[in-house]
């Protein structure tokens, strides 16, 4: 399982960076994409792999790690979710923008130099 | 009044008056005026309220916890050294406000002016009353800025910027050496406090840092006080307007540095280095500058030099190693703050009065305004040092050290006395200049304005200072002689030598070399005064040196060429080689952590494979791997694998008991998934055959091409390889238990929820959570800022292929009052109807996830998000026209209404005496319903609700907003299409392109 997980991550990370080193600008933003993912389960994964546990606590129960997944990666991955979602909305815009002024999506705003 | 009390006022008032100034409106120069005024004499009468203390040989100390874990602390202290400079601050202070009250232009925005006036005040004070080096190196840093802002207020003109950038460069870089000095002083006594850096003298002078400690003091000493090398910063600063020279180049920031080295005076003093160093700069300045005055031919140039010089004279008196040459310095730097301020405001009033500065231009104003050539008359005397006036004793006193110094280089000593009468000839000449010129000769021609005397309060302050010069000339010892003697011994402490302030001290060698000085400037100004007359551009033998260009060019150098040059061999503007390094460097990196650290098998074995997720997985590396592969030409085909990719992570969740996570997953992903899709509207076409075309062309780049293509293959499978085998590494390992025990302890007993990852969101981590969402609300109104401005490239402008096929003449399109096709009303009409239905039934399904949130897997967030996309759905199906008829949306009310609950929710528990952020939770009983949580964490969920629900609208609605917008604009048709009924979605057009 563990193995299927980190070729998985591998996968995304290997397709995430391919894309982000690519000169167009729609190329860049997916790649990212990918790379979030894949990072995003990396830093969930820090906290081990658990089927089955029980990720919602008893009333008036103090829980243990045998029990339950651990929040803590969970609650990271969160967070990371979210900022990433963020980014990838402010990267689009200022891409778009950029476009718009220079004519070109190439990542720098103008085509290489032959 | 407690000691605390008054040294926080002291500093405090004047930044507290600053900010109270700078809010006025730029018209109420009175008022601001009034306010600087009144704190100036608020500051003078707490000065004077500490003096009983201070002429007792107490201090006045407060300290505040700052750092106490690294012993550092705020320690405000008065002794009488720093009492005096105290008093010559608020003092000049408030006789520089009441010129400057007269002197301003009603024109210029004078509260601006009178705020930094203040601002510098209070910096300058912290300055002299500081009891800790670092605090002291931070409040000299704020006087380089706050003068920065000064002599660069009339910022229009270029003199002012370049002057203001110079001065700030040169003693703004000193502060840094003088941060670093005082880094080394700490490192040696072990304490930044001031009073026990002040009792080491002997550690300090014998440790083997003590050269570099005294160097990097020094710099920032002799870059703040002007001396040579460093003196040509102030010159230039001479664009402010002159209320701020009269304040920074007498009393205030000049005088910093020569307050510093006499502050340290007893620990860095009495070595060679220190003889050297601070004597010679001294020396060199005080010859050098008085010289080049001679040849000024603008005023206030003049008595720039001549400020220099003087600072150079006391610099000199430190550098001499001997208490009475201190007791000399301290006294000088008094009587020169006198007579330079009356100095700089008289040279202030001919200008104001008669449009000009320059000597050539000026004369015989005698006539016109002879009360102001009186005072500054008597002014420039005791700047020459003629006797009864205040220039005369402390230059008396500084001949007689010249003559008397000791130290093991007799070399030097020898041309002391000389370079001592030729400094003060000089100082003859250049004061006789400034009188000569301006008041004296025939009448003035064609000057700007008609001269006259000024209004009675501008000479007011100049009356007051010259009157103290001469006071202090006749009665030295009845006067300042109490002050001196209390500066000087908290200075020295028991060594104060013997010294006398009478008038006569009988026929001396002193008294002789003032007489030959006063007789050889005399002579000197009269040979040379038909030249001066015609004008010199630049002292004779100096031609060549002028510090400024030599700084111009060194500037040019640093900042354009060499950074240039740097920039070509280190840096790149392309994105594409820095995401190249910056991915090598992770994988070098974390190489070498391997190489370095080992790596061994986990602990754990790995568990068995299971086939759905393994099947799972093959898909989406294939979705991944093909998103990769179509990213180029495809768009629309790797977005949806990108989604695919994405419902794979989200299933994985699921699968190892993530709930919450594979919920926030989904919804992000959906609304993603349609952000890039309103955004592939505005790429340009990329067709495949084209590119092959042009790389089948020229051979060259296609090899360049697939060279660089698989560079970036090993580094993309590098990065994958070595994320995979880190992640396989941590996995077959025990994870520690850091937190997760004790939130998970905790999570019900002080949370108040079961949901331990929500609790730790929403109330552990709270503070988090806000700044994450401050960060959301960022980045939507700055996709928004960005989007009003949003200019299509020409290309994409046009409607698309794609919805001109489902317009024009199509089945069903009806055409427009303005000829414009739209499709029927019948398109779309089974997903319409279906996307109506759904709409109520989604926003139960958010209100529910949040309410639940705290207990079980959902939250604001993911309700947020279940709330935008429903009315994202309804855009897409019915159109921007049809739903904004129907729902009317403010994201921006949501948004700021959302920060300003979770801001709230975390400031309320102030008002229970709790710190920031502190949840409180209970359970009611409702009926029929049950126990309901109503913890404080819920309302800040709700906050986080509400923002994302408004950012997320704010953006997806700014970006579909530019379809229509450009849809109007393109064809240049008579008028926009009023009743537009049903316009096809965005996402439709954008999605026919790929």
């Amino acid at each position: 399982m563990e193995l299927i997980l980190s070729l998985g991550i591998g996968v995304l990370t290997g397709s995430g960076v391919w894309l982000l080193l690519r000169p167009r600008t729609f190329q860049v933003i997916i790649g990212l994409c990918l790379l979030s993912y894949a990072v995003n389960l990396f830093i969930f994964s820090t906290g081990g792999l658990r089927t089955g546990a029980a990720a919602i606590l008893q009333r008036g129960e103090a829980g243990t790690l045998a029990n339950y997944a651990d929040p803590l990666p969970q609650a990271l991955t969160l967070t990371a979710i979210v900022i990433s979602f963020a980014t990838t909305a402010l990267l689009l815009v200022v891409l778009l923008a950029s476009r718009g002024l220079t004519g070109t999506d190439h990542v720098d705003g103008r085509e290489r130099d032959r | 009044m407690p000691d605390a009390l008054l040294l926080v006022s002291l500093v405090g008032l004047p930044f507290a008056a600053a900010l109270i100034a700078g809010l006025l409106p730029s018209a109420s120069r009175n008022l601001a005026a009034g306010l600087a005024g009144g704190v100036s004499l608020v500051c003078l009468a707490l000065v004077w309220a500490a003096y009983p203390t201070v002429s007792a040989g107490g201090v006045l100390r407060a300290e505040f916890a700052w750092m106490p874990t690294l012993g550092l602390n705020m320690v405000l202290r008065i002794d009488g050294f720093a009492w005096l400079f105290t008093g010559l601050i608020s003092g000049i202070g408030a006789l520089v406000v009441l010129y400057a009250r007269y002197y301003m232009s009603a024109e210029d925005p004078v509260p601006r002016f009178f705020s930094f006036l203040l601002a510098f005040m209070g910096a300058m004070t912290g300055v002299v009353i500081s009891g800790n080096l670092i605090q002291l190196a931070f409040f000299w840093e704020l006087t380089s800025l706050f003068s920065f802002l000064l002599i660069g207020y009339w910022h229009h003109s270029a003199a002012a910027r370049d002057g203001a950038r110079m001065a700030l460069t040169i003693t703004a870089t000193g502060g840094l050496a003088l941060f670093g000095g005082v880094l080394v002083l700490g490192h040696i006594v072990g304490s930044y406090d001031l009073d026990v850096v002040l009792a080491s003298g002997d550690l300090i002078r014998e440790h083997p840092l003590y050269l570099v400690a005294l160097v990097l003091v020094l710099l920032g000493a002799l870059t703040k006080s002007a001396q040579f090398p460093f003196h040509f910063w102030l010159p230039h600063a001479m664009a402010a307007p002159t209320p701020v020279s009269a304040y920074l180049h007498s009393a205030t920031l000049v005088k910093a540095g020569v307050f510093l080295m006499a502050r340290l005076w007893p620990v860095l003093s009495g070595t060679d280095e220190w003889f050297l160093l601070v004597g010679g700069a001294g020396l060199i300045t005080m010859l050098m500058a008085a010289y080049i005055a001679i040849f000024q031919n603008d005023l206030k140039g003049l008595l720039a030099y001549s400020t220099i010089s003087h600072l150079g004279l006391i610099t000199l008196l430190l550098g001499l190693n001997s208490e009475l040459a201190l007791v000399a310095a301290v006294f000088h730097i008094m009587n020169h703050a006198a007579f330079k301020a009356s100095l700089f405001m008289a040279a202030g009033i001919i200008d104001h009065e008669t449009g000009t500065r320059d000597i050539r231009r000026l004369s015989g104003l005698n006539r016109s305004m002879p009360f102001t050539a009186r005072l500054a008359l008597v002014a420039a005397a005791a700047m020459a040092g003629v006797p009864l006036l205040n220039g005369f004793l402390s230059k008396e006193m500084f001949f007689a050290e010249a003559l008397t110094a000791e130290t093991q280089m007799h070399g030097l000593l020898n041309i002391l006395p000389f370079a001592a009468m030729l400094a003060s000839a000089f100082a003859v000449a250049y004061s006789l200049r400034f009188i000569h010129g301006a008041f004296f000769g025939p009448d003035p021609v064609d000057l700007p304005r008609k001269p006259h005397e000024p209004e009675t309060w501008m000479r007011f302050p100049v009356e007051i200072l010259v009157l103290t010069c001469i006071v202090v000339g006749i009665l030295p010892a009845a006067t300042v002689g109490p002050f001196l003697a209390v500066a000087v011994q908290s200075v020295l402490g028991e060594n104060v030598p013997y010294y006398s302030l009478a008038v006569w001290h009988g026929f001396n060698l002193p008294l002789l070399m003032s007489v030959v000085a006063l007789a050889l400037g005399v002579a000197l100004y009269m040979l040379l005064a038909t030249r001066l007359r015609r004008g010199l551009d630049w002292p004779p033998l100096f031609r060549g040196l002028e510090a400024r260009r030599i700084f111009d060019r060194v500037m040019v150098f640093l900042s354009w060429r060499m950074a240039r040059r740097l920039e070509l061999i280190f840096g790149t503007r392309r994105l594409q080689p820095q995401l190249r390094l910056i991915v090598g460097a992770g994988i070098i990196a974390g190489a070498a952590a391997i190489w370095a650290g080992g790596i061994g098998p986990g602990n754990l074995g790995a568990s068995p494979v299971d086939p759905v997720l393994a099947l799972v997985w093959v898909v989406g590396a294939a979705c991944a791997i093909g998103a990769a592969w179509q990213a180029k030409f495809h768009r629309l085909a790797a977005l949806i694998l990108l989604g695919g990719a994405g419902l794979v992570v989200c299933v994985t969740f699921v699968w190892f008991s993530a709930p919450d996570l594979a919920l926030t997953q989904l919804t992000v992903e959906v609304v993603t998934t349609v952000l890039l899709l309103l955004g592939l509207r505005w790429l340009p076409k990329r067709l495949p055959d084209a590119k092959g075309v042009a790389g089948g062309v020229e051979g060259g780049t296609e090899v360049m091409t697939l060279g660089r293509r698989i560079r970036d293959l090993a580094l993309a499978v590098g990065a994958g390889g070595g994320l995979a085998a880190l992640s396989y590494a941590v996995m077959v390992r025990t994870p520690p238990d850091l937190l997760a025990l004790d939130f998970l302890a905790r999570a019900y007993s002080e949370g108040g929820g079961t949901n331990a990852v929500n609790v730790i969101l929403v109330d552990f981590r709270g503070f988090d959570t806000l700044g994450e969402i401050f960060v959301v609300a960022a980045v939507a109104l700055t996709t928004f800022a960005l989007l009003r401005r949003f200019r299509p490239a020409a290309d994409s402008v046009e409607v698309p292929e794609q919805q001109r096929d489902q317009g024009d003449g199509a089945a069903g399109a009806v055409m427009t009052g303005n000829g414009e096709w739209r499709p029927g009303s019948d398109w779309l009409l089974l997903p319409f109807t279906l996307t109506r239905l759904l709409f109520p039934v989604m926003l139960v399904v958010a209100v529910f996830l949040l309410l639940r949130g705290h207990d079980l897997a959902g939250g604001g967030f993911a309700a947020g998000m279940v709330v935008a996309i429903a009315i994202i759905l309804q855009y897409m199906i019915g159109g921007t026209d049809w739903t904004e008829d129907r729902l009317r949306l403010r994201p921006p009310l949501w948004l700021g209404g959302g920060l300003l609950i979770a801001a709230g929710t975390g400031l309320g528990a102030w008002l229970f005496g709790r710190p920031f952020m502190t949840s409180y939770f209970a359970y009611a009983e409702l009926p029929l319903i049950g126990q309901v949580p109503t913890a404080s964490a819920l309302i800040f969920d709700i906050g986080v609700f509400m923002l994302v629900v408004g950012a997320t609208l704010l953006m997806l609605v700014a970006l579909a907003h530019q379809s229509v917008r450009a849809h109007r604009a393109a064809p240049p048709r008579e008028k926009p299409p009023a009743m537009a009924r049903r316009d096809p979605a965005p996402v439709a057009a954008a999605a026919g392109e790929g």
